[in-house]
């Protein structure tokens, strides 16, 4: 047994035992850390098969992006454990049943009918300006040939694709909140005088001369001393 | 004994059993459900990948590519679903989504 060998049971086995972790163990951060486990296994099984931008793109991607992303929600949300166990054991046989299945099946087809032990030099397709000489020109620099120019338009529906969940995931999170106080600049530019300033037409107040000895005097004339326009003035705060 | 094209694959499909597995017993928790859609997709790209490598042909790893891609989109929207089921219904136990009465 050659070190390839060796290191693949390696990773192999840890894929399967962490991945079978994500799905047994209670806490939902412990799950996503495991799964983040099980990512780092899987990137060291690519690059034994010789695919080492991918290897290092599930890490970053995977472990740097959407397990970030997983683990944010998974201490946002705050879910009880508690009553997320009940019903586990009662799906149990019946899930185990159908995984033992689907595993035994596919393993005694694969394990039969697919012995290829010989590695083919990989190559590109004819017509390529790295055509016959991946080996030379190593894993990225192909990857990206084979990406520019046979798959540009499926890069592009990529792109479009992630540009469409960008926008989706924020429409669908995003909320107002009713108590935030902000500014509406289109609303700040649309403003006429009119918006702001009032004039108020009203009569002129003539102040009363010598009030004092008024009321000293005369008691009686006083409701005809007061102010003769409050209407206009209420009219104006309105 | 080498490591052959079958050992990769076998690997894959023993890694999307348990992915099954994992959407059976995790009625309750629709996060964990992602996780083992996530490995889902992760048995898959070994797939192709061990295809790519054994038969010689850098078209598989492209595919493998558009499935990351695909896979992020897919996680980002599906948390972003979770998180306003979460605000709207302050649960995410599955058996309880059946407003739709589907």
């Amino acid at each position: 047994m050659d070190i390839r060998s060796a290191l693949f049971y390696i990773f192999a086995s840890i894929l399967l035992i962490s991945a079978f972790r994500v799905i047994t163990v209670k806490n939902t951060v412990h799950a996503s850390l495991f799964l983040v486990l099980a990512f780092f296994q899987a990137s060291g099984l690519f690059m034994l098969l010789d695919a080492e931008f991918l290897s290092i793109t599930l890490v970053l991607v995977y472990v740097g992006a959407v397990m970030v992303l997983f683990l944010f929600v998974v201490m946002m949300l705050d879910v009880s454990v508690d009553n997320i166990r009940t019903g586990f054991w009662k799906h149990f046989p019946l899930a185990a049943s159908l995984g033992a299945v689907v595993s035994l099946e596919l393993a005694g087809v694969l394990m039969s009918g697919f012995r290829v032990g010989i590695v083919r030099p990989m190559t590109l397709p004819e017509g390529l300006p790295g055509a016959q000489s991946v080996e030379q020109m190593g894993n990225t620099k192909s990857l990206g040939i084979l990406l520019y120019s046979n798959y540009l338009f499926p890069v592009e529906i990529a792109a479009v694709i992630l540009l469409v969940a960008i926008v989706a995931a924020i429409a669908l999170t995003l909320r107002a909140r009713k108590d935030s106080k902000y500014q509406d600049p289109g609303e700040q530019i649309r403003v006429k005088p009119s918006d702001r300033l009032r004039i108020v037409r009203m009569d002129a107040v003539i102040e009363q001369p010598s009030k004092a000895e008024d009321t000293a005097s005369t008691a009686s004339s006083v409701p005809s001393t007061a102010p003769s326009n409050p209407p206009s003035t209420e009219k104006g705060k309105s | 004994m080498n490591v052959t094209l079958a050992h990769y694959l076998t690997v894959g499909s023993m890694l999307f059993a348990l992915s099954i597995i994992g959407i059976f017993l995790n009625r309750k928790n629709l996060i964990v459900i992602l996780m083992a859609i996530e490995l889902e997709l992760l048995s898959v790209n070994m797939n192709f990948v061990a295809f790519s490598h054994y038969l010689g042909d850098m078209q598989g790893q492209l595919f493998v590519f558009f499935i990351l891609t695909v896979a992020a989109a897919e996680s980002a929207i599906g948390l972003a679903i979770l998180v306003l089921l979460f605000r709207n219904r302050s649960s995410i136990n599955i058996d309880k989504l059946n407003i739709l009465k589907g």
